[in-house]
């Protein structure tokens, strides 16, 4: 008989996530259900609002990629208003950015996702000498020394844990899958893995202090600005952008020495799920495109990561990302209607139809009927993954040669063949890939700023006319968030926003089945898997923790008023007005 | 019936307490004596971890002077008067006596984050030795039925005893069901009401939890309200901001455990010693305010030489808050170092009457009157009874603004 699974809540994420799923009697996944429950309405409260003050309260969008939404959000304004940002501020915009990037993959792969290869308290029973021997095994594939690896760092670390354990109670640690089947490491390499976990708390402190240099603070940061930057005093002062390199430097060491020999180790330990392609799912890949290198207007920019489309797993391809091809399907969503339009043109009223049934104190999805409040994007009729792996395979198809040298070198070093990139380890292999190369672009942009100030450019914001250019408007802003695609449209009219749209990576990925029953990546990751214990999913928790879920900013609605947006059309590139 | 938004915000305009600095020898000496005893109850008290502090400092590379530095420091943060440094100290210890739950409703997750920013102490500290933390949404091991298993055995083991940590707003409308969680579809406000019920007190933590926040920003679409419209008959404590500062998070539990009580709020429910003081009176560019130095467009040569902000929309002279001395991220800078007002995101309704950038002459905005030092009740009073004045006036006058203050403070 087949067992219908229930996980709610999944934790070590941001934001109300449930995935149900029902498993056949050889414990194969054979239907899987993802569903957002949490509505906040974020873009009817942008509506009405002054166009300069969107950025704040997007940003607001999410307290995680909340960086990514402030800057596409004031994008979105200045490509409407035709302003292009002076290279000062877009550099910092970059380091911002870039910060984030950091910051969130090694909070992802250690705080949120580590957990899931690694079993704690099987890291007590661990010979610290031999940890210290096979950390600097998997460290030594990539050439380097393993951090922090002594006999005596890691003989402390399981005393601070045995102490911890001891106690009985083990807090947020407590009640999870320890000593299930579905962990693979040795001993040793749970221990490696926990220390990293503590070593990386205080790291991502410090690359958050480093965003909070040029932010004010982190998260929620405060010095972007319709035109420009406002941290003028921190731009101008070497102190300041040294401190920034400093930090980031020592994340590189970090992800050297740490996080991409662990990845190695686990990708090794998982390599036959990795080689089967267990977690692949739907095997098309979207990248909006990130980081401006030039100072032309975003939309024209030559990108460090490039926009693209590869379908079914077919490198020899790319597309064009073309956005007007973007359409949102609400079959299955909490939302009036089936229809399968551009965010533009869609009708958006919540109709929540609630779960299916609540039988012995458990609720079961409407999973023929609507089931999240999140809806269906579509890019040209199909279904999209978006997230660093998809920017590694984009960035491949296109022949980048940064990205390009950076994954094959990876997949030289650990020995492994590019098949397994499409799967679970593949996801969180590529998110370790990209965090070595975004320091190293990093620390060459704390220097191209340092330079460009000592040259003696302190300009930090174009001004413009509001009363001109706010009176009819539109335009885009679209990046890449961590975790994926990230776009923000708005429409202003007599300097006050009529029309705001978001778009973002979890909406892609975390989405329900379409109009023609297609899954979303989530789901579509999970059919097929074989769980051990479906009473102890963690190899359903470990795929869908593999795309980093970030739920509130993928949760939204669009405006009521249908036939003023159907005559709205958008130029995907250049052309900002209505 | 006035829902408790509305008491807020009328009370928000009434005179009440204001906040003293010095409360005299006698309520000190009555203060410390308690602390000492709740102190010595609390080591009593099985550990729920036994963990010698000093130890875990030390072995974070940190010695007991620098310790006792961050505890003397901590102690003026309190408010308290320098001979609490010791008992600030021990109760740091005894932190771990004291369970939390953390839980997240209609968020962001942005306070969650501010807390793994957490320098003092820091975040694996706090983890594993300092707080006895129970159960928190985005750090928990566990999810699905084992999590609401654990999240269950830690209110039943410490019944009566926990602090209730909330992050998010609670959407009412359409009955709650714009938010439910857990295997049950539980929504937001039967789960709050399920959790409080037990807590020793409720911690409503950023602007969401505390005031409605984001999504309780106009139009409502989901009906938001804060923790305290919703719970009932429990010592409330908010700490609103966006987000909130882990210093504030940590000085809250802190208190509760040097004095077994929820430290002294504001009409607000905020702590007093943390929002006892209004962003201005501390501000690093206050002398140019006072100079009558602004900063007229960004990027200027105001903005070049960190001239004040007022002009730009700083909200600095009317939110209550204590960013301008504690910064954030360790001090690494804070919105207005980086050239951006303050958007007053410490008060209640702030999306729709403080976060925007224009002169404040441009908005509905009253320009502040009075000088510093005003507590938020009294800074209320003088919101509704100035008219808009304009910026050109006030500019005049803040170059006599020294004067100016002390006179009107007498005059009121």
């Amino acid at each position: 008989m087949s067992k219908h699974v229930v996980i709610d809540p999944i934790t070590r994420i941001e934001g109300h996530l449930r995935i149900e799923a029902v498993i056949d009697d050889n414990n194969i996944i054979q239907e899987a259900y993802s569903s957002s429950t949490m509505f906040r309405g974020i873009e009817e409260i942008l509506k009405g609002r002054d166009p300069r003050d969107c950025g704040l309260l997007a940003m607001r969008i999410c307290g995680v990629c909340t960086g990514t939404h402030y800057q596409r959000s004031i994008e979105a304004v200045e490509h409407a208003f035709n302003v292009t940002i002076p290279k000062n501020a877009r550099i910092v915009r970059n380091l911002m950015q870039g910060g984030l990037y950091i910051h969130d993959h090694i909070v992802h792969f250690y705080h949120l996702h580590a957990l899931d290869w690694v079993d704690i308290t099987k890291a007590l029973e661990a010979d610290p000498k031999k940890t210290v021997e096979e950390a600097q095994k998997w460290a030594k594939l990539s050439g380097q020394r393993a951090w922090n690896a002594s006999e005596d760092n890691y003989a402390a670390v399981q005393e601070r844990v045995t102490k911890y354990v001891k106690q009985g109670r083990l807090g947020i640690f407590g009640n999870a899958y320890w000593g299930s089947k579905a962990y693979k490491l040795t001993p040793e390499q749970n221990l490696i893995g926990l220390s990293h976990y503590l070593d990386a708390l205080d790291l991502q402190r410090e690359v958050a202090k480093a965003q909070a240099i040029f932010g004010g603070k982190n998260p929620h940061p405060q010095s972007i600005v319709v035109g420009g930057v406002t941290c003028v005093q921190d731009i101008k002062n070497p102190v300041r952008v040294a401190e920034f390199k400093d930090i980031i430097q020592k994340a590189l060491k970090f992800t050297k020495e740490a996080y991409l020999p662990d990845v190695y180790m686990a990708g090794t330990m998982y390599a036959d799920e990795a080689l089967e392609g267990v977690g692949a799912g739907i095997g098309n890949f979207m990248s909006y495109g990130d980081f401006n290198l030039d100072d032309l207007p975003f939309y024209k920019s030559s990108k460090l990561f490039p926009s693209g489309i590869v379908m079914n797993k077919d490198l020899s391809k790319v597309y064009e990302l073309d956005q007007t091809k973007i359409t949102e399907d609400v079959t299955h969503a909490w939302y009036e209607g089936t229809t399968n339009k551009h965010p533009y043109d869609g009708v958006t009223n919540p109709k929540y139809t609630g779960f299916r049934e609540k039988k012995d104190g458990i609720a079961y999805l409407d999973t023929d009927n609507k089931y999240s409040w999140i809806k269906s994007p579509l890019y040209d009729d199909e279904r999209m993954e978006v997230g660093p792996l998809a920017r590694m395979v984009v960035g491949v198809a296109k022949g980048d040669k940064k990205i390009t040298d950076h994954v094959t070198k990876f997949l030289k070093n650990g020995n492994l063949p590019t098949k397994v990139l499409f799967s679970t380890v593949g996801r969180t292999a590529a998110r370790a890939i990209e965090t070595e190369l975004m320091c190293e672009e990093v620390i060459n942009w704390c220097d191209e700023l340092a330079v460009n100030v000592a040259n003696g450019d302190l300009s930090t914001w174009t001004e413009f006319d509001f009363d001109k250019v706010a009176k009819d408007a539109q335009g885009f802003g679209m990046a890449e968030a961590p975790r994926g695609s990230l776009g923000h449209w708005v429409k202003i009219k007599d300097g006050k926003v009529v029309n705001y749209q978001a778009v973002v990576p979890s909406t892609w990925n975390a989405a329900p089945k379409d109009y023609k029953g297609r899954l979303g990546a989530y789901e579509a990751s999970l059919v097929g898997t074989k769980v051990v214990n479906p009473d102890e999913p963690l190899e359903i928790i470990r795929t869908v923790h593999s795309f980093d879920p970030c739920i509130a900013c993928a949760v939204h609605i669009v405006d009521t008023n249908g036939k003023e947006l159907a005559v709205y059309k958008v130029d995907p590139v250049g052309g900002c007005r209505a | 019936m006035i829902d408790s938004q509305e008491m807020v915000k009328k009370v928000f305009t009434q005179n009440s307490a204001r906040i003293d600095t010095n409360k005299g020898d006698a309520y000190y000496n009555s203060l410390f004596e308690k602390a000492k005893s709740r102190l010595s109850a609390l080591r009593k008290q099985p550990a729920l971890k036994d963990i010698d502090l000093m130890e875990v400092v030390e072995s974070e590379g940190v010695n007991r002077r620098d310790f006792m530095k961050w505890a003397s420091a901590t102690t003026a943060t309190l408010m308290l008067p320098p001979m609490f440094t010791p008992l600030v100290a021990e109760a740091t210890e005894l932190m771990n006596r004291v369970p939390v739950v953390w839980i997240e409703l209609q968020d962001c997750a942005g306070n969650s984050e501010a807390i793994l920013r957490s320098a003092t102490p820091t975040v694996d500290d706090l983890l594993f030795d300092v707080l006895s933390l129970e159960y928190h949404h985005t750090l928990q091991a566990a999810s699905g039925h084992q999590a609401e298993h654990q999240l269950e055995d830690a209110i039943h083991t410490f019944k009566g005893k926990y602090l209730l940590f909330v992050e998010g707003a609670i959407p009412k409308a359409m009955n709650g069901q714009y938010g439910t969680i857990g295997p049950g579809g539980e929504t937001f406000e039967e789960n709050l009401n399920r959790l409080s019920k037990d807590a020793a007190a409720v911690v409503a933590v950023g602007t969401c939890a505390t005031f409605g926040g984001i999504p309780a920003a106009a139009p409502n679409p989901t009906g938001a309200v804060g923790v305290m419209d919703i719970v009932k008959g429990k010592p409330i404590v908010n700490i609103p901001a966006c987000p909130a500062n882990p210093a504030n998070m940590v000085g809250v539990v802190l208190h509760y455990v040097l004095t077994g009580q929820v430290p002294e709020l504001d009409s607000l429910l905020r702590p007093k010693f943390a929002f006892g003081y209004r962003i201005h009176d501390n501000c690093e560019r206050r002398a140019h305010f006072d100079a009558g130095e602004y900063v007229e467009e960004w990027g200027d040569e105001g903005a070049k030489n960190n001239w004040c902000l007022y002009k730009m929309g700083c909200k600095g002279p009317m939110t209550f808050n204590n960013c301008s001395i504690i910064r954030y991220n360790e001090g690494a800078n804070w919105p207005i170092g980086v050239g951006r007002g303050c958007i007053g995101c410490s008060e209640p309704d702030f999306w729709d009457k403080y976060a925007y950038e224009r002169p404040m002459a441009d908005a509905n905005i009253k320009a502040p009157t009075g000088g510093v030092e005003k507590t938020v009740d009294e800074f209320g009073l003088g919101l509704l009874t100035a008219t808009s004045i304009g910026i050109g006036v006030h500019a005049v006058a803040s170059a006599v603004a020294g004067k100016r203050t002390v006179h009107s403070e007498d005059e009121e």
